[in-house]
């Protein structure tokens, strides 16, 4: 079991024909997932190596069954590239694009109001269920199936992340890598509800960021006694000076609240294990769970 | 990225909002010749440097007519302007606004930014115009109006009408401040802003406002529909190093330790300058150079990294995940060999292709301190950057 995707999802990619779109739909397939379909509009009825072409995302549900879709479209014309799948009624939408300008993110939020789509990103790695399905753009082979869940805004510190824990012997159910964007589609709170719920999962580690308050409104939902699994966290950007953007749009220090101090507070308040370094991440969770 | 004040008011300018007539100058001579224009009275003349807190530092003065414009553009132009948000280091200003001057009734505190909680662009107001808004949202956190806009029907009369009766707005001044916020907003959508802050705004003797100071950060993301705006960027105001690393598609912030970091993701980024600071040392720079990143990119980071003269160690630590460990390798080898390594260079890989990114290493002939994990590697070169 696991959370969002499974060995069952059915993925249409849009910007399939794209270097990147390309590239990573090849090592999905690899991977095992059930690549379905691509969206290029003008390329409907020829395919990509073998995968079907549809020019919208309504054809690709309606005639390969996708309940899923991965975007790769360039930033200008990617919130549209999300809004399309939602009035296509997929299941989730996975944006993996960066750069979307803050203000067309707003828009997308609007419209997605009383839908029933879940948007996952943007400017995130996407989601994966060890063994059963990679649906997004990190290193397939450093996960193994597990019963730990990870949920992160950043893409490299999450396979590190993941790295140790595989590597002492502890697999993930799903690893969600919420992005690194100051609007996006699915927050923490989301996932660990997500988590909590899963019978498979056991425990959650969760890498937050300098910037917002997502990781602070996570931290109140959990002390608010709702979850009953144990979370392992760290917050990057400790040393980061407050008005400079650290690469993602999101992480920039607007005030004393978004600082990665009083993130590690809160999340300490709320009962959440923190360590200091990355590295300690693994190590941390294996005495949590008395390993 | 941010606009300087004079290209601000611009901006907002075009969007019909009340700015005073002003000239930008860059020698005592043309501020002279500025205030002679401006009618040769009152006028103020202005440091153009992107920081805030010019006036506290001496960078903005009130002239009484155009010779003393001239004397303080004398004393301005090239002072190096020392504020909280420029560091120690401070700012070399290279030109002067000099303004009309304007009979100041009163002063309101006015912005609009993208709340991120509210998921919505929010209006933040105050009576205490002309104070830093961080010290009156601290120590009279009442005094802070939010008004938020649903994203749906955009701003309404309503709320900006309310706003006007919330900030104790003089009845006769009401309908121009409801144009002014109006025409902010626009602005704001218009021309895809980050943050536009109007500190103060100005309500005058004759109950008409004026922008008195403008600032406007623009949003980097929306630069390809924004073209004409995002070229008034000022490379003076920018860090080489920063120049030179956008140049090459590199998210790289100049800090002022001495530990030059090379890491690809900004998480991961962000980390390893926080693992440094646990051990002891002092991170000259955040550097991503990307997820995908190729060996051309790697070079050229490393590049910058050796030409910063405050550089005295280096530490790269990459998880090699789409971007293979050996491509990494090789390309830290071809630029440290091109270059020459001055200063110690301590080495983490893992991930893809690990194993020949290490042997491509220690094959290489190069000093290279190899190491295991974040933390091992962090140690080491907080060790041997002292």
């Amino acid at each position: 079991m696991s959370v969002l995707v499974n060995k069952n999802t059915r993925v249409v990619t849009q910007g399939i024909t794209g270097k990147t779109g390309a590239f990573h739909t090849r090592a999905c397939r690899e991977y095992g997932t059930q690549m379905v379909a691509g969206v290029t509009p003008g390329k409907g009825g020829q395919d990509f190596e073998g995968i079907p072409l549809y020019d919208t995302v309504h054809e690709a549900k309606k005639q390969a069954g996708a309940n899923v879709s991965i975007i790769y479209v360039p930033p200008p014309f990617a919130a549209d590239a999300i809004m399309e799948a939602v009035d296509a009624d997929l299941d989730l939408v996975i944006c993996i694009t960066e750069g979307i300008p803050v203000l067309d993110m707003l828009k997308v939020a609007t419209y997605m109001q009383g839908r029933r789509t879940r948007l996952i990103g943007p400017n995130c790695p996407g989601i994966i269920t060890p063994g059963e399905a990679k649906i997004g753009i990190m290193p397939g082979f450093i996960h193994k199936p597990g019963r730990i869940g990870v949920v992160s805004r950043s893409g490299t510190l999450t396979y590190e992340a993941v790295f140790q824990l595989s590597h002492l012997g502890m697999g993930q159910s799903t690893c969600i890598g919420i992005g690194g964007d100051p609007l996006n589609g699915t927050n923490f709170i989301d996932c660990l509800k997500m988590f909590n719920e899963d019978p498979d999962t056991d425990a959650v580690v969760m890498i937050g960021e300098i910037g917002g308050d997502a990781e602070v409104q996570a931290a109140n939902w959990v002390r608010d006694n709702k979850m009953k699994k144990p979370i392992v966290s760290f917050i990057a950007g400790a040393t980061a000076p407050p008005g400079r953007r650290m690469g993602h749009a999101g992480a920039i220090i607007g005030g004393a609240d978004d600082t990665a101090e009083a993130k590690f507070t809160a999340l300490q308040a709320a009962g959440i294990h923190t360590v200091r370094s990355p590295h300690e991440l693994g190590s941390k969770m294996k005495d949590v769970l008395g390993k | 990225m941010n606009l300087h004040e004079y290209q601000a008011k611009q901006v907002l300018k075009a969007y019909g909002l009340p700015v005073l007539n002003g000239y930008l100058c860059y020698t005592p001579g043309e501020a002279e010749a500025a205030a002679d224009n401006l009618g040769g009275g009152i006028c103020v003349v202005k440091a153009q440097v992107h920081a805030g807190g010019r006036g506290k530092a001496g960078g903005v003065k009130l002239a009484k007519n155009s010779a003393e414009a001239r004397e303080h553009a004398e004393k301005i132009l090239g002072m190096k302007l020392v504020t909280p948000q420029t560091g120690a280091e401070g700012k070399i200003v290279r030109k002067v606004y000099v303004e009309a001057g304007c009979n100041i009734a009163k002063e309101y505190y006015l912005s609009i930014l993208v709340d991120r909680a509210g998921r919505c662009v929010s209006i933040i107001a105050s009576t205490e115009g002309g104070m830093e808004i961080e010290e009156v949202a601290h120590n009279t956190p009442d005094k802070i109006l939010t008004v938020r806009i649903d994203p749906k029907v955009g701003l309404q009369g309503f709320q900006a009408a309310k706003l006007a009766i919330d900030l104790a707005i003089p009845v006769e001044a009401r309908k121009n401040f409801v144009e002014v916020v109006k025409g902010l907003y626009k602005a704001f959508m218009g021309s895809d802003l980050a943050m536009l802050e109007i500190n103060p705004l100005v309500l005058t003797k004759d109950n008409t406002f004026v922008l008195l100071d403008a600032k406007v950060a623009l949003e980097d993301n929306a630069a390809f529909r924004q073209k004409a705006i995002h070229e008034m960027m000022d490379y003076d105001e920018m860090d080489p190093r920063d120049l030179r690393a956008q140049k090459y598609g590199l998210n790289y912030v100049g800090l002022d330790g001495n530990i030059g970091c090379l890491v690809n993701g900004a998480g991961l980024a962000m980390a390893t300058m926080d693992i440094i600071k646990e051990f002891g040392g002092e991170p000259a720079n955040f550097l991503d150079v990307g997820g995908g990143a190729t060996k051309e990119n790697v070079t050229e980071a490393f590049r910058i990294l050796l030409s910063d003269s405050k550089v005295k160690g280096i530490l790269i630590n990459i998880f090699g995940g789409i971007m293979k460990c050996d491509v990494i390798a090789t390309g830290v080898i071809e630029a440290a060999k091109e270059v020459g390594l001055k200063v110690p260079l301590v080495v983490r890989l893992q991930g893809t292709n690990v194993d020949i990114g290490r042997k491509l290493l220690a094959d290489s002939g190069l000093a290279i301190t190899p190491a295991d994990t974040m933390d091992d590697a962090a140690q080491k070169i907080v060790a041997l950057a002292k």
